[in-house]
């Protein structure tokens, strides 16, 4: 029995639309319910100062999680963003001490060293085909040892450039943060590349069944390879953000992104064993993150009791929605 | 006829774990200043049985299909609680224990119920589980402190009979309690089946949820025994997100040391153990050989990047690359 | 059963179906794909419930709530799809349901014991209780799979496709089964598409046609084309398109030389002129599958010659293939897991192989898109209501189509077909045999690996037959013939060499 036994969504419209799921739809209300539970709680809660600053909040998270999404379509997973977002920005950090010319590098060493990073896991999980989970929890170890003995366990002292401070912080548009404007492009480019290019095709077919994907001539290794590139990149320009918003690099700053950037395109959607999703929903689980955390903080709920209803609220969202079929 | 031949094929990855550890275990022990004497065997039996208890939780929900992320988390919650309730007289230490092995058995329920009746993916569930369990060990211990049960602690961390490690003890107690007897039943079947086919298993009649339950419930129990016995070690309870983070990315390590398949279905939890043996042994040889501290995150990582590419080396041999896209 | 129906979403799968199986017969069900026949077999075994309708066991209603109350009832089912663990050993896998135990452990030396008699009683005493299904070829999984089957002592036994996999000698083996069985009292449903098993087994014969019960009659009370057209609702009449007689140019499209694989394929050499549909026969498995991958770069360590249109050519990987002068479609057996991308659309679909050609650097040109993708819809009458529904939405012979268009759409000049009849109802069959044979007129060289002889004989303009991973005989014009083709699959001598 091979048909009717699927239910159907489709919708026309927007490109980034294409195959609404309710999952969108509910992630968007479920952002409409924390705003209505937070401006109950506090009227500056819908203030445009508050949300803009909110949306700079979760520009970091945005452009973390737009690597984190593609490489779930794939059916793959990126465990190695902790230490890819603190390499980006450690490393970027650490151009700047060089003078005028590490200045102006700083940003691209900071990207080119998750690319590097991203190359590893590609490669490994692409050519020497050993389950992603697995290789990006190792190559999390590696960096994570590289940067304790480059640092010698402390803190670096490098401080971020002024370039990286005015990407997350400065204002080119009057009142909206550059960081807002920078998530923007990235999503343009990701919805243009994930729905208009054969590279993003491609990508939602490896992620349904590589295999047949393979046999249609489709280069599925190098294409993996290069998602997997492109997340690193991604999570390391986030660490890049994330060190001009705090003027500098820390230790473990990345520990805060791994859970948020995969709920995040979880909750929006998009199917955790790959194939299926829509970058909106991306964008709407990003939100729905950024507001959840910054609502317990709000309402001064300690680091305790934030990461149990965090954890509890993930839980109970995904299964809403987020269930697979029954056998 | 050649039954051992198939018992062989049935077994080969834990008896290549087996032998890794022998090797490894032989290099430490021929270099180690002090030679090969029951000292060098209790301090390496102490550190690897933490580990070896957090690698079969993690084998036994792998064997699955499954993993489970939040074995370091449970580990790190059932230290805080045990830094609490396992003090006092005895009777009160041992309803103490039985209370931080009952906490580390509800967390795996919870993982279990939620990826087998909430039908989500194990990897997104125990990551948000494991949030939740390292919430909860924070508010227990939102400061390092507690105690334990000093006597209780000493015997099962020193030595049996001036020469056996009574952690070894325990080890090879806990397996010949909760793995022999789960591995040989019903259920530890239905859970190697529903690591291999879980449609066919259930077409066949097999108790896949049940099996699946036992196994993260079984999981949870043996990631608090673990935490039991960071307690005893340490004397203190912690809520360490990092160290937390680390068992389970060691657990990872050692159960694919330990040659049980990330894809469910083959690989036994006495494999895991091996395998943590050998990845604590390959950490001790650092020290061996007289390397600065801190460059042990990076021999550690370097060493489970090698272990997991050479899984790859059978690449070589495939000759139908329809097979590298299973 | 009697009066039960089964929808899935808006479909219904099963109407008002009954059925009844009697002790010590063997019970014959028939119908295309999509007749509703797995439906009420996953009834029958627990699998699915229905939402109407009853059924009885000895007079008694009973419902399945899963396989295992069936299996307790005593129905047993032997799926299409084999229902092994593979890492499990085959005495685990036969004993599975409900293992000897002791002490709360599994007694591995009864269940040995126990595992060693299904598998004598299924005539397979040659595979060790202790082997791992993983190791096992096709044929033995399918019979560890009766074993298993067997053991569980069934009163009624379903046998769903149960002979596809085996070798001729396993389908003797199994017709021996089922006979004793029924001479035993076992009530038996057995499904198959092939005619001649039926002929040969059955009894009693249902036919179901779009979910519903068309007839019941007793076995040999009506003629093969009386029993098709029962099926297929319309008059059954040549299927296959008359062969053409033009000439074909002198430089084969595609030529192999002295091909070796892995002890797999043994020095295969011969050659593909445009214009022809060359069959592939042979047993199941006898290399044929593994022939049509090495053309096409999916296998490593192959040795020999590939050249296309008279020049070397070095096809390293489907992307090679399907490029250049080659052009190479290959048109996979297994649809769902090769072919096809089931949740994605079906124009998403269709553009796989083609990428190229609906896009210009990468980016995709939606209007050139939607012109390809129509062009293919009505090129091979693919029923869709919109392209942009997944492809999953189609049933299983517009599937097929679909893996066809989306080859098609990339202009290939060699197109191998593996199998890609399997699962087909008779009208989608009847218009893709007119499709190759439209093709090849075209001047598209055509390799096509059946399973089925009377594919061989009406489509092909030559047949390769091969056993052991050779060649062992070319049959050609009117040399095509059942019996040519019998007798070369099983390598005896007594047919003309070629």
């Amino acid at each position: 029995m091979t048909s009717g036994t699927t239910p159907v969504h489709k919708s026309r419209g927007l490109p980034a639309m294409r195959g609404v799921e309710p999952a969108v739809l509910i992630a968007f209300g479920c952002i409409l319910l924390l705003l209505v539970v937070g401006a109950m709680y506090s009227r500056n809660f819908l203030s445009a100062t508050y949300l803009l600053q909110q949306l700079k909040v979760a520009s970091f998270l945005g452009v973390i999680a737009t690597g984190t999404m593609m490489v779930i379509l794939l059916g793959q997973i990126d465990l190695s963003v902790p230490w890819v977002v603190t390499a980006g920005a450690m490393m970027a950090c650490a151009a700047a001490s060089f003078g005028p010319v590490g200045a102006v590098l700083a940003v691209p060493v900071g990207i080119l060293c998750g690319a590097l990073i991203g190359l590893v896991n590609g490669f490994a999980t692409a050519y020497l085909r050993i389950p992603s989970m697995i290789v990006t929890l190792a190559t999390n170890a590696v960096t994570q040892g590289l940067m304790v003995v480059y640092t010698g366990g402390f803190s670096p002292q490098d401080s971020a450039t002024p370039a990286m401070r005015w990407l997350a912080t400065g204002e080119l548009i009057p009142r909206v943060p550059n960081g807002v404007v920078v998530w923007v492009v990235v999503a343009v480019a990701a919805v243009f590349l994930l729905n208009r290019t054969t590279f993003g095709r491609s990508i939602y077919a490896i992620g349904n069944r590589e295999r047949a994907a393979y046999l249609s001539g489709i280069n599925t290794r190098r294409i993996v390879m290069l998602t997997f590139v492109l997340a690193g990149g991604l999570s390391a320009f986030g660490g890049v953000l994330l060190a001009g918003y705090a003027s500098k690099a820390a230790q473990s700053m990345g520990d805060a992104y791994l859970l948020p950037a995969i709920a995040a395109v979880v909750l929006g959607g998009t199917h955790v064993l790959g194939g299926r999703g829509s970058y909106l929903g991306t964008v709407a689980g990003v939100v729905l993150i950024t507001l959840l955390q910054s609502i317990l903080s709000v309402m001064q709920i300690e680091e305790a009791g934030r990461q149990l209803i965090f954890g509890a609220v993930i839980v109970v969202m995904l299964l809403l929605y987020g269930r697979q079929k029954a056998l | 006829m050649k039954d051992w031949r198939y018992w062989l094929a049935e077994n080969k990855n834990t008896l290549v774990a087996i032998a890794l550890f022998l090797f490894m275990f032989i290099i430490y022990a021929s270099n180690h200043p002090a030679g090969f004497t029951a000292n060098v065997v209790q301090t390496s039996a102490n550190k690897a049985t933490l580990l070896a208890f957090v690698a079969m939780a993690q084998a036994i929900v792998i064997i699955t299909a499954g993993i489970d992320l939040s074995v370091g988390m449970i580990l790190t919650l059932a230290n805080c609680l045990a830094s609490w309730i396992v003090v006092g007289t005895m009777g009160e230490t041992l309803l103490g224990i039985a209370g931080v092995l009952l906490a580390g058995a509800l967390c795996g329920a919870l993982n279990g119920l939620i990826v087998i009746f909430g039908r989500l993916q194990p990897i997104v569930t125990t990551i948000a589980t494991g949030a939740m369990f390292y919430g909860v060990a924070l508010l227990l211990r939102p400061f390092p402190g507690g105690s334990v049960n000093e006597t209780l602690a000493d015997a099962m961390t020193g030595k049996l009979f001036g020469i056996f490690p009574a952690s070894f003890a325990a080890l090879i107690a806990v397996i010949l309690v909760v793995w022999v007897p789960y591995s040989r039943s019903a259920i530890g079947r239905a859970a190697y089946a529903a690591g291999s086919a879980e449609q066919a298993a259930y077409m066949s009649g097999m108790p896949v949820r049940l099996a699946k339950f036992t196994a993260y419930v079984l999981s949870g129990l043996l990631s608090a025994i673990g935490g039991l016995y960071l307690t005893f070690f340490s004397y203190t309870g912690e809520a360490a997100y990092a160290s937390g983070s680390t068992y389970t990315l060691f657990s990872i390590a050692a159960v694919v040391l330990g040659g049980v398949s990330l894809m469910g279905g083959r690989g036994s939890a006495i494999g895991a153990v091996f395998g943590a043996l050998a990845f604590r042994t390959i950490g001790d040889l650092l020290f061996v050989f007289d390397f600065d501290p801190l460059w042990q995150p990076l021999f550690q990582g370097v060493v489970l990047l090698l272990a997991v590419s050479i899984s790859a080396v059978g690449l070589l041999r495939v000759r139908n690359k329809l097979e590298w896209f299973p | 059963m009697s009066g039960v129906s089964k929808r899935y979403g808006g479909v219904t799968a099963l109407k008002e179906a009954d059925l009844s199986v009697t002790p010590g017969r063997i019970h014959a069900v028939l119908g295309e794909n999509g007749a509703g026949k797995s439906t009420l077999i996953k009834i029958m075994a627990g699998v699915v419930a229905p939402d109407e309708g009853m059924i009885t066991l000895d007079g008694k209603p009973v419902s399945f709530a899963t396989p295992a109350a069936a299996n307790a009832a005593g129905i047993v089912c032997v799926f299409q799809e084999l229902s092994l663990i593979p890492d499990l050993t085959a005495a685990d896998n036969i004993i599975i349901s409900n293992p000897p135990q002791r002490f709360g452990m599994i007694d591995r030396k009864a269940q040995r014991a126990l595992a060693e008699q299904a598998l004598a009683a299924a005539g397979t005493a040659d595979i060790h209780p202790f082997a791992l299904v993983r190791d096992l070829s096709l044929s033995r999984r399918q019979m560890v799979e009766i074993a298993k089957a067997l053991a569980r002592r069934p009163r009624v036994l379903i046998l769903d496709e149960a002979t596809s996999a085996l070798t001729a000698a396993d389908v003797r083996n199994v017709f021996g089964v089922i006979k004793r069985l029924r001479a035993e009292g076992t009530a038996i449903v057995y499904i198959s598409h092939r005619m001649h098993e039926i002929a040969e087994l059955a009894d009693d014969c249902t036919v179901f046609r779009n979910g519903r019960k068309i007839a019941t009659y007793a076995a040999g009370s009506k003629t093969d084309t009386e029993v098709v057209e029962l099926m297929i609702g319309r008059e059954y009449k040549n299927v296959f398109p008359p062969k053409s007689t033009a000439a074909r140019p002198e430089t084969p499209a595609l030529s192999c030389r002295n091909l070796s694989w892995s002890g797999r394929l043994n020095d295969i050499s011969f050659s593909l002129h445009a214009g022809e549909v060359v069959g592939l026969g042979g047993l199941d498995g006898q290399g044929q599958r593994e022939l049509l991958l090495a053309m096409f770069g999916v296998l490593r360590g192959v040795t020999g010659q590939i050249e296309v249109a008279g020049k070397p050519a070095s096809l390293a990987d489907p992307e090679a293939a399907k490029s250049g002068a080659a052009a190479m479609a290959l048109i996979p057996e297994d649809r769902k897991i090769e072919g096809l991308m089931l949740p994605m659309s079906i124009a998403e679909n269709l553009c796989f192989a083609a990428l190229d050609r609906v896009s210009s650097r990468g980016i995709i040109d939606r209007s050139k898109q939607a012109e390809r993708v129509a062009a293919m819809i009505e090129l091979l009458k693919i029923k869709v209501v919109d392209p942009d529904l997944p492809v999953s939405s189609l049933s299983g012979g517009n599937q097929q189509k679909v893996v066809i268009a989306k080859w098609l759409m990339n202009d290939p000049r060699i197109v191998l077909l593996n199998d890609p009849m399997r699962g087909i109802d008779v009208g989608t069959k009847q218009e893709l045999y007119a499709l190759l044979r439209k093709l090849a007129d075209e001047g598209v060289a055509i390799l096509f690996y059946s399973t089925d002889y009377d594919e061989l004989i009406g489509c092909c303009d030559r047949v390769m037959v091969m056993y052991d991973g050779a060649i062992v005989r070319t049959l050609e014009g009117d040399a095509i013939t059942e019996h040519a083709l019998v007798a070369s699959a099983l390598n005896i001598s007594e047919a003309p060499p070629a």
